[in-house]
This record gives structure tokens, C-alpha cells and sequence, in this order.
């Protein structure tokens, strides 16, 4: 069975999709707003030179995330 | 953004901003949308107005206004910053969401960007919540075709109910399609016909609401968007509506009663506020995504492979910094190889001017000190700074934006957001610290697309650290003349733009530095939220770029340093000729500072030249060469080598070059920047903080630098 995930996991060209959002206030508000709702395919694109943030194919544009943030996004992989 | 308080006409609550309407007649347009989707591109071709325009997300981050004509009929457009959703989160997404519902906009465009529409949506369908007089633009299509998406306006425009007018906002024949369907929204006065279904809890909580709402309000704003407002207890568009509709609104017993009758069927079914707010986001996203189905064919995936290319070489763990340095120091070398040779011509050819003018004011018999004022003061101060200091801007400005245009500075705050992270800010600083590169007060400004008021005024008070456009050709001049060697061979080039990219460096290492120290003094705190918006690489409007940057940027800069330079050149020809004692002004003016400036390794008409320059720093070295001349030495002007004859008579050593160097890059910042810094901060304290943190840390350094020379007696 597949364990359970969060998106900071996820390596540069892989897809998962976003099981759920573990953070409340603000930040839950902002990555709903850029589409991250549960069942949203994301893909990792990248890491920046220093590991962090990391970006994120969202709904057809990049969105770069920190890895404090993504790390309370969970994730189901294919 | 000049927007005055005189008004005449609507104002939208507590954004500041204000409707300029001439007559009744006049519509407002408001222009909403996600950031980077082109609203300011869309603004400037139909106002024929020079709002800046960049390739990042937040750029318009104060509300511009601008009119046109359509159908014999003035038109207000309002530029609003982009939003993702109108639930705001921060400062600018309030400003945008206030005006949309409170500013009574007589239209709204909407305008997506076509290659994600998608999520693009999710802000249409809130704003037609609002309104029913909505018209959406399909931005950015071009670019959408060229990666095989194709979008069937006609098919949404069905679907939604209102006009869906495809442009390409860089093609001014696309837009009037948008413009007349604005122009006969403005008339329309039916509902909105379409309607985001949610969940049945909530809409049977809504069905409670919208009755009294509806009775209570006569349906302004919209009853449905007011109720679900309501029970998503949003504090700060509650506190809005207070202002809108009167404090005793939702004292009225026959609300208070529907509203907790609503909010306790939700909480029945198990829907908290949170809860609530989560049911709405995720129907708003659901709903879009329904859409596009249809409505968007595509016929590969989405995603770009060169721009995945690119950001792999420019953000890559490997040569992203090195990346950034090269660039930089590429984008340096080119202004200096390129404003050289517009120098050294621009210098003859005023400076043979000058000599005329002596002539015909000897032939006129113009008094001595006639001439002296005009000539050797006035004249002379201004042609040094159109020589010395306009070249440069004029070739850095203009690079410096194509650079923006592309799509580079996110990927800038992308690679410096961790380094920013461990000094508890916020990597969107990076952007605010590479506008400070063109202005420190665009820098300042554009510090709003911080979200948390900690990590923006960490931006704010640390922005002039990095030098400013009009700093750049004095870091030049010195470098080349005590540094780079004369000969004008492309070693002395690229040894001059190697030189000068160290001391932006040095500069970026003091903006980490100081907010460092901020962040563990006085301003205190964990590093907030951050998502940032990567946009599409986008090829840049060279031809509008060079037009824009030269006429609207540089030669408004260059008019306001002349402005500044003519009575400072008044002033210092008056201090070197009026005399007290034997000695004159100038003189007493130098040695009173003298000590001061000895312990930091320059001379006292340096720091005059440093003061006389508070309201423009273009005209700091000018001022200097001026004062020295007025001295009584002669020289032939014009070239480096000229120039550094002069300052080595005047003293001046390696160390004097270095130490003008560091407090070039670290003192005061301008007078338009402390205003601006003051408008933003609304706070005295901070201000002066803003400009005693550069200055201290300049002073510091100078002294710092000469006495360790002093002590390692590195001179002789």
C-alpha cells in the first residue's frame, strides 16, 4: 500500500495528485486560489540552487513553493 | 501613482483610490485579472498611457487609471493589481476585490491568460458573482496557439452568458472587438444568468440569506455573493461593508436571525467556517475545470519545453548563481562599452559649446561674473552631467527592462528566496531589490507584492543598498578612471564591468546582511507564506522597450537631475567666489567638514557634493569636478584621463577612489525615495531608519577601509 506522501517527496519529472492540504489560514486560502484542490494532478519541475523552493507544474502554470510549505501538501502517486 | 484627493466622483473604501470623472456621463472600466496576464499591456494600448509594464507577477501594484474613447463615450479604465481570487490575502488583492465591489465599476474586463485558463477562470466566476456586467478577455493567445492550445470563446461566451473576446494585447487590432463589448455592457442592466451551483448545505444556507438580504439591500451589491460573504465571516470585507451599506447592518435583528439560522445548518451538515471556505474554493476550481473542457482543446501538453531548458541552465543548482553573476556582469560590461563612446562625444561636443559661449559673452561684454555664473556654473555643471551621466542610464535602463520583459527576475527571486529565507524574509524581496537597480523608488513601491508587513518593510528599509540607475555611472567614472586603466582596449572593458559587478555584489551582500540584522533586532519574526508565480518566458518588445525606457524613464530622470544640477551649480560657483576673510565659502565649507571626512577617506567637497546631491545622485561627481575646478585649476575636459589629472591634484589616491566607491553605493538615499519610502511606511521613525542604516553603514565602511590602510600604511 502505498504510504503516505507530501509533495516536498516528490522528485524533479514526477506527477502525483494532491490527496489533501494539511495547513489552515492564509496559506491553505493561497494555493486553493492557484488550484491546488484535492484530485489536482502537480507535477515537480525543478529545485532552485539551493534545494529550496521547489517548482510545481499547477493547472498549467509554474508556481514555486518552500519546501516548509509542500511538506503539509499530501500526496497519492500513480 | 499621481492620484490626487481632489476628486469628484467615487471613491472605493480605503484603497485610496480615487475615480477622476470630468462628467456624469463617463464610464468606469475596471480591469481585473491574475497577475502577468498583460492588464497593463491592455491598459497602455487602449489609454496610449506609459503604465510600466514587466514580465512578473505584481507589477502594477498601486492602481493606475487612464481614458479612452469609444462610441463617442469617455471611458475610465482602472488598472488593478492582479489577483488570483477576491477572497484577499494581502494588500494589493484588497485594493483590487474593494474596488470591484464597493468602487461600482460601470463595466469589468476580466482578462485570463490563455494558456491557463483554466485557473484564470476561478477569478471570473467570482467577479461575476459580483456583477453581471462582465466581459472576458482571452489574453496572451498568440502564445497560447504557438503551444497548441486553442480556446473556443464562443462556446465559453455561451456558456457563461456574457461576451468572451480573444486579443492579443500586444496587437492593438485586437482590441476593439473588447472595448465595444465593454461599451454595451456598461448598459446592460439584467442578472447574471449563470450561477456557480454549490454544495446543497450551502446553497440551502443561502436560500435562508438571500431573501432578507435581497429586501435589506434593494440587491447592492449582489444578494448571492453578499450572503455567502456572510457566512464566510471574512473579517476584513466585513469591516468594508460596514463602511458600504452602514454600521447598523448587520445589527438588524431580522439579519442576525437568518444568519445564524443559516450558520447553523451548516455546522448541522458539519461545515465550519474553514470548512466553508474550503467548499467554496474547491466548487470555484471544480466549476473552471468543468468549463475548460470543452472550452480548451489542446493539443499537446501545456508545459514548455524550452522554457523548461532555460529554467533548467538558469536555476539549476550548478550554474544558477554563476547565471545570475554573468548576466549581470554582462549586462555591465555592455553599458559601459556602450555609453562610452556617446560619452566621450557628448563631452567635446558641449564642452567646445562652452568655449563659445565664453566667446560670445566677451564679445557682448557681459560682466565677469556674469559669465562666471552662467558659464562656468550652471553650464558646466549641467554639460558633466548630460555627458558623464546620461550615456550610461540611457544604455542600462533600457537593457536592464528587456531583461524584465523576458521573464528573468522571478527566476532572480526563485534562486534568492532561500538565502532570504534563512534571514527570515521573503525571496519576493529579490524582485524588489533588481528594481531597485532602475530606481530605489520603484524598488520601495514594489515592495507591496510582499504579503507579510514584516518581511516588506524588511524590503522597504533595506532597498537603497543596491545602487540605483543614477548611481551606476559614478561607480563607472571612478572605476574606469582609477581602476580599469585608460587604454580603451575590451580587457579595460571587461576589467571595469568586472569591478563594478564585485561592488554590486558587495551591495546585494549588505542587503543580506542588514536585513539579517534587522530581522534579529527590531523587526523580529518567522518567515511567513510564499508562492511565486513562474511565468512563461516571453520574447521581449525590443522596439517598445528602447522607446519607452529612453523617453518616458531616462529623459525623465535626466530632466530632473538638470533640474537639481543648475542651482547646485549656482550654488557652488557662488561658494567658490564669494569670500570671507580671504578664504572662500567653498573653502570654509570643505574644511568645516574636512575631519569628519578625513577619518572616511575622502575631503570635504566630496561630502558637499554627496548633500547638494540628496535630491538627485546624478549630479554627485559633476558637482565634485566643478567645485575643484572652481579652485582655479584648468583642464581639458572630457576624457578619463583629463578627469583624473584633475582629482589627483586635488589629492586624491587609490584610496580616496575606493572610498568614494563605498559611499556611493551606501549613503542616504534619495530624496524621492525617502518620500516614497515615507508614503509606503506611513512612519517618520522607519524613514529615518531608511536613510540612517545606508548612511551609517557607508561611514562605517569608509572608515573602516582607510584606517586599515592607514594602519598597514599601504600609501608609501
Amino acid at each position: 500500500m502505498e504510504q503516505s506522501r507530501n509533495l516536498s517527496q516528490l522528485h524533479p519529472g514526477q506527477r502525483a495528485r494532491v490527496a489533501r492540504i494539511d495547513t489552515a489560514g492564509a496559506m491553505r486560502r493561497r494555493l486553493m486560489d492557484l488550484g491546488l484542490t484535492p484530485h489536482t494532478e502537480v507535477m515537480c519541475l525543478g529545485h532552485s540552487p539551493l534545494g529550496d523552493p521547489s517548482a510545481y507544474l499547477i493547472r498549467g502554470a509554474v508556481i514555486a513553493i518552500r519546501a516548509k510549505d509542500s511538506q503539509n501538501i499530501m500526496i497519492e502517486t500513480e | 501613482m499621481g492620484l490626487t484627493s481632489h476628486s469628484t466622483g467615487t471613491k472605493a473604501l480605503d484603497s485610496g483610490l480615487v475615480i477622476q470623472r470630468q462628467n456624469a456621463e463617463d464610464k468606469v472600466i475596471a480591469l481585473a485579472g491574475n497577475p502577468n496576464v498583460g492588464k497593463s499591456t491592455i491598459f497602455n494600448s487602449l489609454t496610449g498611457m506609459k503604465q510600466h509594464t514587466g514580465n512578473w507577477p505584481g507589477k502594477t501594484v498601486a492602481n493606475a487609471q487612464g481614458r479612452y474613447t469609444c462610441e463617442g463615450r469617455t471611458c475610465i479604465l482602472v488598472d488593478l493589481p492582479g489577483t488570483y481570487s477576491l477572497m484577499a490575502h494581502s494588500a494589493e488583492e484588497e485594493i483590487a476585490r474593494n474596488f470591484l465591489c464597493f468602487g461600482k465599476p460601470d463595466a469589468i474586463a476580466v482578462v485570463c491568460d490563455a494558456s491557463c485558463l483554466e485557473r484564470n477562470l476561478n477569478l471570473v466566476l467570482q467577479t461575476m458573482e459580483i456583477s453581471s456586467r462582465v466581459v472576458v478577455c482571452v489574453n496572451l493567445t498568440d502564445e497560447a496557439e504557438k503551444k497548441g492550445i486553442r480556446i473556443q470563446t464562443e462556446l465559453l461566451s455561451q456558456k457563461l452568458g456574457v461576451p468572451v473576446i480573444p486579443t492579443v494585447a500586444r496587437n492593438k487590432k485586437s482590441l476593439p472587438a473588447l472595448t465595444h463589448a465593454l461599451c454595451r455592457m456598461t448598459q446592460r442592466t439584467e442578472p447574471s444568468v449563470y450561477h456557480v451551483r454549490y454544495p446543497e448545505p450551502v446553497e440551502k444556507a443561502l436560500s435562508i440569506l438571500i431573501p432578507v438580504l435581497q429586501e435589506k439591500t434593494g440587491g447592492q451589491p449582489d444578494s448571492r455573493w453578499l450572503a455567502l460573504r456572510l457566512l464566510d465571516a471574512d473579517d476584513s470585507l466585513l469591516g468594508e461593508m460596514r463602511h458600504g451599506l452602514g454600521d447598523d447592518f448587520l445589527e438588524d435583528k431580522n439579519m442576525k436571525d437568518a444568519l445564524k439560522q443559516a450558520s447553523d445548518l451548516l455546522l448541522k451538515s458539519g461545515i465550519d467556517t474553514e470548512a466553508f471556505r474550503d467548499l467554496i474554493t474547491a466548487s470555484l476550481v471544480a466549476e473552471a475545470e468543468k468549463l475548460c473542457q470543452d472550452v480548451v482543446l489542446m493539443e499537446r501538453p501545456v508545459y514548455q519545453f524550452r522554457d523548461w531548458k532555460l529554467d533548467h541552465l538558469l536555476t539549476s543548482r550548478l550554474f544558477g548563481y554563476p547565471a545570475m553573476i554573468l548576466l549581470l556582469a554582462f549586462l555591465l560590461w555592455l553599458t559601459i562599452t556602450g555609453a562610452n563612446y556617446p560619452s566621450q562625444a557628448l563631452a567635446a561636443l558641449l564642452f567646445r559649446f562652452q568655449d563659445l559661449l565664453t566667446a560670445l559673452s566677451g564679445r557682448l561684454h557681459a560682466p565677469e561674473w556674469l559669465h562666471g555664473m552662467l558659464v562656468l556654473g550652471i553650464y558646466r555643471v549641467v554639460a558633466w552631467v548630460v555627458s558623464v551621466m546620461l550615456p550610461p542610464m540611457a544604455v542600462f535602463f533600457p537593457l536592464f527592462t528587456l531583461l524584465e520583459d523576458m521573464g528573468y527576475l522571478p527566476r532572480l527571486a526563485y534562486n534568492l528566496d532561500k538565502p532570504f529565507q534563512c534571514c527570515h524574509a521573503c525571496g519576493k524581496q529579490a524582485l524588489c531589490m533588481a528594481m531597485g537597480f532602475g530606481c530605489n523608488a520603484a524598488g520601495v513601491t514594489g515592495c507591496r507584492i510582499i504579503d507579510s508587513d514584516r518581511e516588506r518593510l524588511l524590503a522597504i528599509l533595506t532597498n537603497s543598498f543596491v545602487p540605483c540607475n543614477g548611481r551606476f555611472p559614478t561607480l563607472i567614472a571612478l572605476i574606469a578612471i582609477f581602476f580599469a586603466g585608460m587604454s580603451k582596449g575590451l580587457w579595460s572593458s571587461f576589467l571595469c564591468a568586472l569591478l563594478l559587478t564585485l561592488m554590486i555584489l558587495l551591495g546585494i551582500g549588505m542587503t543580506f546582511a542588514v536585513t539579517w540584522l534587522l530581522s534579529v533586532t527590531l523587526l523580529k519574526g518567522m518567515p511567513s507564506a510564499f508562492t511565486l508565480e513562474l511565468p512563461p518566458y516571453r520574447r521581449p518588445q525590443v522596439g517598445s522597450v528602447i522607446v519607452r525606457s529612453i523617453f518616458d524613464r531616462t529623459l525623465f530622470v535626466l530632466g530632473r537631475a538638470v533640474a537639481v544640477a543648475i542651482p547646485a551649480g549656482l550654488l557652488i560657483w557662488i561658494m567658490a567666489n564669494v569670500t570671507a576673510g580671504g578664504t572662500s565659502l567653498l573653502e570654509l565649507c570643505a574644511s568645516f567638514l574636512d575631519p569628519l571626512a578625513g577619518l572616511m577617506g575622502l575631503d570635504g567637497v566630496i561630502l558637499i557634493a554627496f548633500l547638494l546631491g540628496f535630491p538627485a545622485n546624478e549630479i554627485v561627481m559633476p558637482v565634485i569636478f566643478m567645485a575643484y575646478l572652481s579652485q582655479g585649476t584648468l583642464m581639458e575636459p572630457g576624457s578619463f584621463a583629463a578627469m583624473k589629472t584633475l582629482l589627483l591634484s586635488h589629492g586624491w589616491t587609490w584610496m580616496t577612489a575606493v572610498s568614494m566607491l563605498l559611499f556611493s553605493l551606501f549613503h542616504w538615499p534619495c530624496s524621492t525615495t525617502l518620500l516614497t519610502i515615507h508614503k509606503e511606511t506611513k512612519s517618520l521613525k522607519w524613514t529615518a531608519l531608511a536613510a540612517l542604516l545606508p548612511t551609517a553603514a557607508g561611514i562605517l565602511l569608509c572608515m573602516l577601509f582607510t584606517g586599515a590602510c592607514r594602519i598597514f600604511a599601504l600609501i608609501g
